[in-house]
């Protein structure tokens, strides 16, 4: 135990700062390079993850120049129960997920061939497929790109929350005071601006690898395109006898985990609650209004049907009463 | 250009009017209820109305409406081909509401369409067919408000109508 907390320290202290300095040098591979249109997703090894936080720190440091500065004091807002979201002074907060914190580390410590074993999981947006947040989001400020990442845009977006609402984790962290909310009324209406991952979409559009893969020294995470990603998590699961998580969560996701315990054992153990997400089973939030879409085609049909079959009810009445 | 009652219910059946109102009033409400707004406003605390919070739900019935307004709009354009055009003609605020009703549709199926795996619009996209089909809720609404309180229908008797 002692050795894994020196070595944390160690890295936390050595390894991550050096690789946060070297983390916009390095390169994007070939293979996601050349997947312009293709979705990208990541591999997350947690058999690998030592906790370290050296993702969690490099995050916070690249994308620094995207969070939040809130105007103080923050406008009142009605009714009264709308309430304030002010992470701003508290900006160093690593142990959950907050506007100044994309992604922390996770623990579980569960029971392994009858030995107690920790793991640590970097959390953050999965990144869906369909994502519920960008689908439902009134405003379209948040959006899924071609690449498979879920952004939300902080100029358009009012905080209401919603976002946060249908994710199934809970992903996205409202910051009050900031945004476009503050010209409309503010009293009224917004709340702020919603935060998560944006899985370092500028730094990809450079050709550069997202920043928490980058700087970790244990290569917990990769990135590729998602059929690849996918099939070496399989090929990682049949060799270890494992567990995937991800891949068919909420209908499938650009974040797929493999572990050696099962993801049910994680999910008990993990702390969850306000920006700590859980490790439950998830089933497509958006299959039901898919569903429906795809049936509305037969709405027209039908009601054209209708009008049809009424025109030529009438037509053979009247064509009977000329008879007669 | 005043509309009477006599003429609207012989227009179309009172039945399908009624189907026609009440699936307005639920996609209107519903498509409020894409906004935060009902939690926040206390709509969601009246008794029975728990629901109106939950944003799945309203989803869900918001495309239950569109999917009975979609039915209609393609009767009563059919029925008025077939049958409705010999005896009524459309009166000049039936043209508004159309043009205005329209705009929510396509503009609805834009954004249906925009929900399904793997369709993708651009963000600037995205954000022009939410705006533009709340844009055209709220012109429709105030329009019919109006035309309603001034009693213009949609109809009007052809003048040489046998």
């Amino acid at each position: 135990m002692d050795g894994k907390i020196s070595r944390r320290s160690f890295l936390k202290g050595g390894l991550a700062v050096a690789g946060a300095a070297v983390a916009s040098s390095l390169p994007m591979p070939e293979a996601v390079k050349a997947s312009s249109v293709e979705e990208l997703a990541t591999l997350i090894d947690i058999r690998k993850c030592i906790g370290c936080e050296a993702c969690v720190e490099a995050c916070q440091e690249v994308n620094e120049p995207k969070f939040p500065e809130p105007e103080k004091p923050f406008p009142k807002m009605h009714p009264s129960r709308v309430k304030v979201s002010d992470w701003s002074d508290k900006r160093d907060v690593t142990d959950r997920l907050t506007p100044y914190n994309w992604l922390f580390i996770q623990e579980a410590t569960v029971k392994v061939n009858g030995k107690e074993e920790t793991f640590t999981v970097p959390r953050r947006c999965m990144h869906c497929q369909n994502p519920p947040c960008a689908d439902l989001c009134p405003w379209g400020a948040a959006f899924k790109l071609k690449n498979g990442i879920t952004r939300i845009n902080s100029d358009y977006c009012l905080g209401g929350s919603k976002c946060k609402d249908v994710c199934p984790w809970h992903i996205p962290q409202r910051q009050t005071g900031v945004g476009l909310y503050l010209d409309l009324l503010p009293a009224f209406a917004g709340n702020g601006v919603m935060y998560k991952c944006d899985r370092c979409y500028n730094r990809i559009a450079e050709g550069k690898l997202p920043a928490c893969i980058d700087v970790c020294p244990e290569d917990v995470q990769k990135i590729g395109p998602r059929d690849e990603i996918l099939k070496e998590a399989h090929a990682i699961q049949k060799e270890i006898g494992g567990y995937i998580y991800g891949e068919k969560e909420n209908g499938g996701t650009n974040t797929i985990y493999v572990s050696p315990v099962p993801f049910e054992d994680l999910n008990k153990a993990v702390e969850t609650g306000p920006g700590k997400p859980d490790l439950r089973s998830v089933k497509d939030s958006m299959a039901q209004a898919d569903n429906l879409a795809k049936a509305m085609v037969i709405a027209p049909i039908a009601g054209m049907a209708a009008a049809a079959a009424k025109f030529f009810v009438g037509a053979k009445k009247s064509m009977g009463s000329e008879d007669k | 250009m005043k509309t009477s009652s006599r003429t609207r219910s012989t227009a179309g059946n009172r039945a399908i009017s009624r189907v026609f109102i009440l699936a307005m009033i639920l996609t209107t409400f519903t498509g409020f209820g894409q906004m935060p707004i009902f939690k926040r406003y206390y709509i969601s605390d009246m008794p029975g109305m728990a629901w109106s919070a939950d944003f799945y739900a309203t989803h869900f019935l918001h495309y239950v409406g569109a999917m009975v307004l979609l039915g209609l709009f393609a009767y009563f354009i059919l029925d008025y081909i077939f049958t409705g055009r010999k005896k009524f003609q459309l009166t000049p605020s039936a043209y508004f509401r159309i043009i205005l009703m329209a705009g929510i549709v396509a503009t609805g199926i834009l954004r249906v369409f925009k929900n399904m795996p793997d369709v993708l619009f651009s963000p600037a996209f995205t954000v022009f067919i939410d705006i533009a089909h709340l844009g055209f809720a709220m012109a429709y609404l105030f329009t019919a408000l109006v035309l309603v309180l001034m009693k213009r229908g949609w109809l009007r008797e052809v003048s040489n109508a046998l």
